[in-house]
């Protein structure tokens, strides 16, 4: 088959820039071949080649003593002693799980799930952080519905626990819903597989499914802002296989306990043309791939569709050339094609061949090394007026607003989601969803380890570098909230369209804020994944970078919970309280307001604070541990007492704060915590000598959040509110 | 209790189960792979636990009950030995012919993963000797095809013969249509053969046997029949 002719449409068709043109013909001295040109659209694309953020994401930081692999492998590794390894990282899947939701989110889970176990990890633990449009926005139920579905269709079958994440609506996702998908792996701390390949003329290996026309020009798409037609790249949507996905893991994990590999890549985003440059770059050796050998499910495939299939569960190998028959046997074993598509060369060149001709030809380093790098210019965001409480109006009543705000699509219960996802398999589960962070043991334990995906982005779009603070600040503080010590982060960072000057200040606010707040905390970034172009006609997504952290408690049984645990205990509240209502959602959900500066984060207050109430967890002094995030403190009382069915009966607001201030402002670095009556003198004391802010607002007891002198709210009234918004909207009942 | 553990493409809870065996009767259980012909000697078990046996992409276990093991399995029972199949297990064991009716789409269609109540229909048999009749025992679920049916006669059977082991129930113990999670016949969540020896159920026992999972009460079926098989020896 001849191939078309480079024309500057064709050239523009696949999303390369007249001036990137020109510089991949200054880059080869000729022109490209068009399998040339579909290989340097997949390795130049926003998506693959990070050209707008890279500049930026240098910033971060990546490095500490336990990080035994930052960003730029498949995933980022972090040790947590005994030779024991966490694997992890988060990416999106946006593009996709809005054209075809169920598919969509099926091969993001399936992605993310790839990039841990290819180095060499068995996956323990999924979370997500799913943010849809507007519950009255006609395509919302559908999407939710099939996102959901397809989060759970993937990881259930494929039998890793879901066991935390966020879930939210607002309009400005209207036609971007986000999808991001984060995996978290154990593995040998002296056993961690990589990408790059070595020694010169060793077997690539092709494992995995077939290759098929599905998927072609994915990662472009992902790289391009959506219209009215977007739904019509519903074939640039990739199918999801979790049985496959089952098979190449066991298959993969038992020739790496084999000792078969040199190096590994998934084939993901620009799938065969990705993996085969990322292996010989990074290990500083030329490809040659012989296409007739790839395993393919259609007939007649060319070589620039096999180039660019993104057909999922597949993986590229360097084999050890000696133990090529026991790996072929031990894929056989698992119904799995096992083929060998080229060999590494000493020329620095990647080659492809098909059909006895040479279809590609180009410098291997280059294509990496080489990709546009642009500084895009940048504005700050403008800076919003601080909001004080007087003017903002009270609400009739302090337990109607509760009522309501606790039935909101923000703060209702999202158990609907959670249900549908298999939580507990694998036994390992010792804190499920709807608590600060997921725990889970650690093979027998006694370690564990928690988990958290955080973001608040309507924080985020008042005062990026606040926003991007807080986002970090607050899975830091959720990690606490349970006794865990926070080790490290995965970043997933989804923006609009980085062209335009506002929409790039955002990412370098956010990216700034993250950074500052990765420093102070000792919390540093080992993955992550960049999404631009959340934009339909010209409207961007919140700024939205999702951070998901991980730590690692030495004991899981002294894990703290939210849930109350007896009548009578002493409520505490750590941090300080000014009753800060800018961006909170009492002003947005009661007020109709979407206004003023975010709260402020000082990072010196979080980690101190956060020591002294993870000390208190470890001494066996705190009995229930919550931090106070979107809400406010009155918000988070009712979820402990939710949680347990004792009430709290609370001391009235404090002369110096307006009532509506103090039970619903989202002053950050704050947690709740009960201790047993004969203790409270004491930690009051000890809080006082190491300078925590600390006060008691109560007590636990009865049915009720009781508020001194307001009515009394019964615990089953808010747990019916809390649970009935989610199920009544899917089901069509309420809007 | 020398228990082995079937190993289909896709079965996903074998780790789990081999745990739970493991702290029932201080023993490792055996993998088998599905391509075996026979199951270890001197087996006082078989277990087929749960997970997406080939992906569950034809019916349900329709593929897995044709797998060479089976018929070992089939043997196995015929011959009066204790067969336990768990979620994909008691779909594997439907499919197979080894216990009758068969399992569909959840009522409201949707997976499902929580807690239920089930109550234990009676005691007298090798799989509930563990429980006291009518107790009410709390173990999770996770599945989405777990509605099981028969028709009319074989359900009448079951009732009558007593084979109903396990019922979805409130905390304390009614049955009904609120309780029944998944639209099954009769609140059925287990049930055994004819001749009492092969139990499948669509709840998961082994996820609730530690007390780090918040309840232990799956144990009781495992300690039950390591007793069964000692009182037996």
């Amino acid at each position: 088959m001849t191939e078309p002719k480079i024309t500057p449409e064709l050239v523009a068709s696949h999303g390369l820039k007249p001036d990137e043109y020109e510089r991949i013909l200054k880059l080869i001295g000729r022109e490209p071949t068009f399998t040339e040109l579909g290989i340097f659209s997949a390795m130049w694309n926003e998506h693959c080649s990070y050209k707008s953020s890279r500049i930026h994401l240098k910033g971060l930081p990546t490095k500490a003593p336990w990080v035994l692999q930052g960003p730029g492998e498949n995933a980022g590794v972090i040790d947590i002693g005994d030779n024991q390894a966490i694997v992890f990282k988060m990416e999106s899947h946006n593009h996709p799980s809005y054209i075809e939701p169920y598919q969509g989110a099926t091969t993001g889970v399936g992605g993310i799930l790839r990039d841990v176990f290819t180095m060499g990890a068995r996956p323990i633990a999924c979370l997500n952080a799913l943010s849809f449009g507007a519950p009255e926005h006609p395509k919302t139920r559908h999407l939710v519905s099939g996102v959901v579905a397809g989060v759970g269709g993937y990881g259930n079958s494929f039998g890793v626990p879901t066991v935390g994440g966020q879930t939210r609506f607002h309009t400005r996702y209207d036609g971007n819903n986000l999808v991001n998908a984060m995996a978290v792996g154990l593995a040998d701390a002296d056993k961690i597989f990589l990408a790059a390949a070595s020694g010169v003329n060793m077997p690539i290996v092709y494992l995995g499914s077939k290759t098929g026309r599905d998927g072609i020009h994915g990662a472009s798409m992902a790289s391009a802002e959506f219209d009215e037609d977007s739904e019509e790249k519903r074939p640039t949507v990739q199918v999801g296989d979790p049985f496959a996905e089952k098979l190449l893991l066991e298959a993969c994990l038992e020739i790496m306990a084999a000792d078969c590999v040199i190096a590994i890549q998934d084939m993901g985003a620009a799938g065969l043309t990705c993996s085969a440059v990322e292996m010989g770059a990074k290990g500083d050796l030329g490809v040659e791939l012989n296409l007739d050998a790839v395993p393919t499910r259609e007939e007649g495939m060319t070589a620039y569709e096999m180039m660019l299939s993104e057909s999922q569960e597949r993986m590229l190998m360097v084999l050890k050339p000696e133990k090529e028959k026991q790996a072929e046997d031990i894929f056989r074993k698992w119904g799995l094609d096992f083929a060998i598509v080229g060999y590494t060369t000493p020329t620095l060149r990647f080659v492809v061949k098909h059909g006895g001709k040479v279809m590609a030809d180009l410098p291997i380093k280059e294509l990496g090394d080489e990709a546009p790098l642009y500084d895009r210019p940048h504005v700050p965001s403008p800076v919003l007026p601080v909001i004080h409480a007087r003017d903002i109006a009270a609400p009739s009543s302090i337990p109607d607003a509760l009522e309501k705000l606790i039935g909101t699509p923000e703060l209702c219960s999202k158990r609907w989601v959670w249900e549908q996802y298999d939580h507990v398999i694998l036994g390992n589960t010792v804190q499920r969803p709807g608590g600060d962070a997921a725990v889970v043991r650690i093979e027998d334990g006694p370690k564990g380890l928690a988990m958290s995906v955080d973001v608040t982005p309507r924080y985020c779009e008042a005062d990026p570098v606040e926003g991007g603070k807080q986002a970090v600040a607050e899975a830091w503080r959720n990690i606490t909230a349970v006794g865990g010590k926070p080790l490290a982060v995965t970043d997933n960072l989804n923006f609009g369209n980085p062209e335009r000057p506002e929409i790039m200040g955002q990412l370098v606010g956010c990216l700034k804020g993250i950074a500052e707040a990765c420093i102070t905390l000792d919390f540093p970034i080992v993955s992550g994944n960049v999404s631009l172009y959340n934009e339909t006609n010209g409207r961007g997504i919140l700024p939205t970078p999702s951070i998901g952290g991980v730590g690692v408690l030495d004991d899981f049984t002294k894990s703290a919970t939210l849930a109350f645990k007896a009548p009578g205990e002493a409520i505490l509240l750590i941090g300080e309280t000014k009753g800060w209502l800018g961006q909170s959602v009492y002003l947005r959900d009661i007020c109709g307001k979407e206004e003023g500066a975010p709260p402020p984060v000082d990072l010196a207050t979080e980690k101190r604070n956060g020591d002294v109430v993870r000390g208190m967890i470890h001494a066996g002094t705190a009995t229930a541990v919550h931090d106070i995030a979107d809400g406010g403190l009155l918000v988070a009382l009712t979820e402990m007492a939710m949680a347990s069915g004792i009430g709290a009966k609370l001391d009235a607001a404090p002369s110096s704060t307006a009532p509506h201030a103090w039970w619903f402002g989202e002053d950050q670095a704050r947690y709740i915590v009960t201790v047993a009556e004969d203790q409270l003198l004491t930690v009051l004391s000890k809080l006082k000598n190491v300078g925590v802010p600390c006060v008691q607002i109560g007590k636990t007891g009865g049915h009720a959040v009781a508020i001194a002198g307001e009515r009394a709210v019964d615990i089953k009234a808010l747990v019916h509110a809390h649970e009935s918004w989610l199920p009544n909207y899917m089901s069509g009942k309420a809007s | 209790m020398k228990s082995a553990v079937l190993v289909f493409p896709g079965i996903n809870r074998e780790r789990d189960m081999a745990r739970a065996l493991k702290l029932a009767s201080g023993q490792e259980s055996t993998m088998v792979w599905h391509a075996e012909t026979a199951l270890p000697k001197g087996t006082d078990l078989v277990v087929v636990p749960g997970g997406f046996s080939y992906g569950d992409y034809l019916r349900c276990g329709a593929i897995a009950a044709r797998s060479p093991v089976m018929d070992a399995v089939r043997a196995f029972a015929a011959d009066g030995g204790l067969v336990m199949g768990v979620c994909n297990g008691f779909q594997i064991l439907c499919e197979s012919g080894l216990l009758p009716g068969i399992l569909m789409r959840n009522a409201k269609l949707k997976f499902l993963c929580h807690d239920v109540h089930l109550r234990v229909e009676r005691s007298d048999t090798a799989f509930t000797r563990g429980y006291n009749a009518r107790q009410v025992i709390r173990v999770p679920i996770a599945h989405g095809e777990g509605n099981y049916t028969a028709d009319a006669e074989t359900l009448k059977r079951l009732e009558g013969d007593g084979r109903v082991l396990y019922r979805y129930c409130s905390p304390t113990g009614e049955v009904g249509d609120l309780h029944n999670i998944n639209g099954a016949a009769a609140s059925i969540a287990g049930i055994v053969s004819e001749k009492g020896n092969v139990l499948g159920m669509m709840p998961h026992p082994e996820n609730h046997v530690e007390d780090i999972m918040g309840c232990t009460d799956g144990r009781g079926l495992f300690a039950g029949l390591v007793e069964h098989l000692e009182r037996a020896a």
